[in-house]
């Protein structure tokens, strides 16, 4: 049902942002990873190139690898069957799987989430795009301002700690020193140094030089190693806030 | 004709990223600096988002209707509100203020 919701959204958003309809669709049905799918509608709807919209769609998918990495161990999948599960590496199935208590369990959770998820997102966005062609002028209904809050919503729930507050705010505020200097798209690039540059730096007190070992303050766990996949508790992927295909 | 090719492009890098870690030697990816990055990126790359799409109009800065939405949005996401409340909160708030001042 959330997830339904949230495609909506998508559709509507995508079609407001100058995509058409199949354009929308390839992105729910291929990309099928909800953050960079607004990632790129959002790069695209502020008039930037299709090549910074397609960057940064990228780099917001790359947390997927790190899920995909925690799930082969439970997954244990090879060849064509293995090409077909990665499509299903997301926030949401990965939060289903990794917690049980037994590899059944956990590939259960995985399949079924992820199959539910990809046919409530797909329905969604397709219900979304006919909605929203209805409408003549979307910004007289205000939908280009639901772009930017979907994004708060995907962010809200990363922001735990300090650390995390930091250096979002001051993504924030490069990008938009950025804005009249650089191409349209291009600020948001930038932003994505300030992170690059972040994670560099040693971002535990003095004494640690292994950060992402112990739970960093803009972790809840959920970047540890093997030894606490099955205890995770979902976490940063609970996705409240984000409820599909993010 | 590119806004194909840049979708299809980044939908295959995005499944290439989830390949991937299906893939991989485990070591590569559990590198802590890698590990920092990637979780760092999508708060980043969000956050400017945020900020680029409300107050931004192609290159120049703008203050409108749409930090108004942004702001109910905010208190939305404090609340706890669901997705779908928050975005649409924002967008009736935006348009809103646009009927209320004309051009914002």
């Amino acid at each position: 049902m959330a997830t339904g919701a949230y495609g909506i959204s998508f559709g509507a958003i995508a079609l407001a942002g100058g995509l058409d309809f199949w354009q929308t669709m390839a992105l729910s049905l291929l990309m099928f990873t909800g953050g960079s799918q607004f990632g790129l509608v959002g790069v695209i709807a502020g008039g930037g190139a299709p090549i910074a919209g397609a960057a940064t769609a990228i780099m917001l998918g790359a947390r997927n690898a790190l899920y995909g990495l925690r799930l082969s161990e439970l997954l244990d999948v090879r060849g064509g069957k293995r090409l077909l599960a990665a499509q299903l590496v997301i926030d949401e199935s990965t939060a289903m799987s990794i917690g049980r208590d037994s590899d059944r369990a956990a590939r259960l959770g995985f399949y079924a989430t992820g199959i539910g998820v990809f046919v409530c997102w797909n329905l969604g966005t397709a219900v979304g795009l006919v909605g929203a062609s209805w409408l003549s002028d979307p910004s007289l209904l205000g939908l280009d301002a639901a772009a930017p809050a979907a994004f708060l919503a995907l962010l809200a729930p990363r922001l735990r700690g300090r650390e995390a507050w930091a250096v979002a705010l001051a993504a924030a505020v490069v990008a938009l020193i950025v804005v009249p200097l650089v191409p349209v798209g291009v600020p948001v690039l930038i932003a994505a140094l300030v992170g690059v540059i972040a994670g560099l730096l040693p971002g535990r007190p003095a004494g640690t030089n292994d950060p992402a070992d112990s739970d960093g303050p803009d972790h809840d766990g959920n970047d540890g190693g093997a030894a606490d996949t099955r205890r995770h508790d979902g976490g940063e992927v609970d996705g409240r806030a984000e409820p599909g295909g993010a | 004709m590119s806004l194909w090719i840049a979708i299809l492009a980044a939908c295959l890098g995005c499944y290439l990223f989830k390949l991937a870690g299906l893939s991989v030697p485990r070591t590569l990816l559990e590198r802590p600096k890698v590990q920092r990055i990637s979780a760092l990126l999508p708060v980043v790359l969000l956050s400017a988002l945020v900020a680029v799409q409300t107050f931004s109009t192609g290159s120049a800065l703008v203050l409108d209707a749409r930090a108004a939405g942004l702001a109910v949005a905010g208190i939305a996401v404090w609340r706890r509100a669901p997705f779908l409340v928050v975005v649409a909160l924002a967008a009736l708030t935006t348009a809103l203020v646009r009927m209320w001042i004309p051009g914002s």
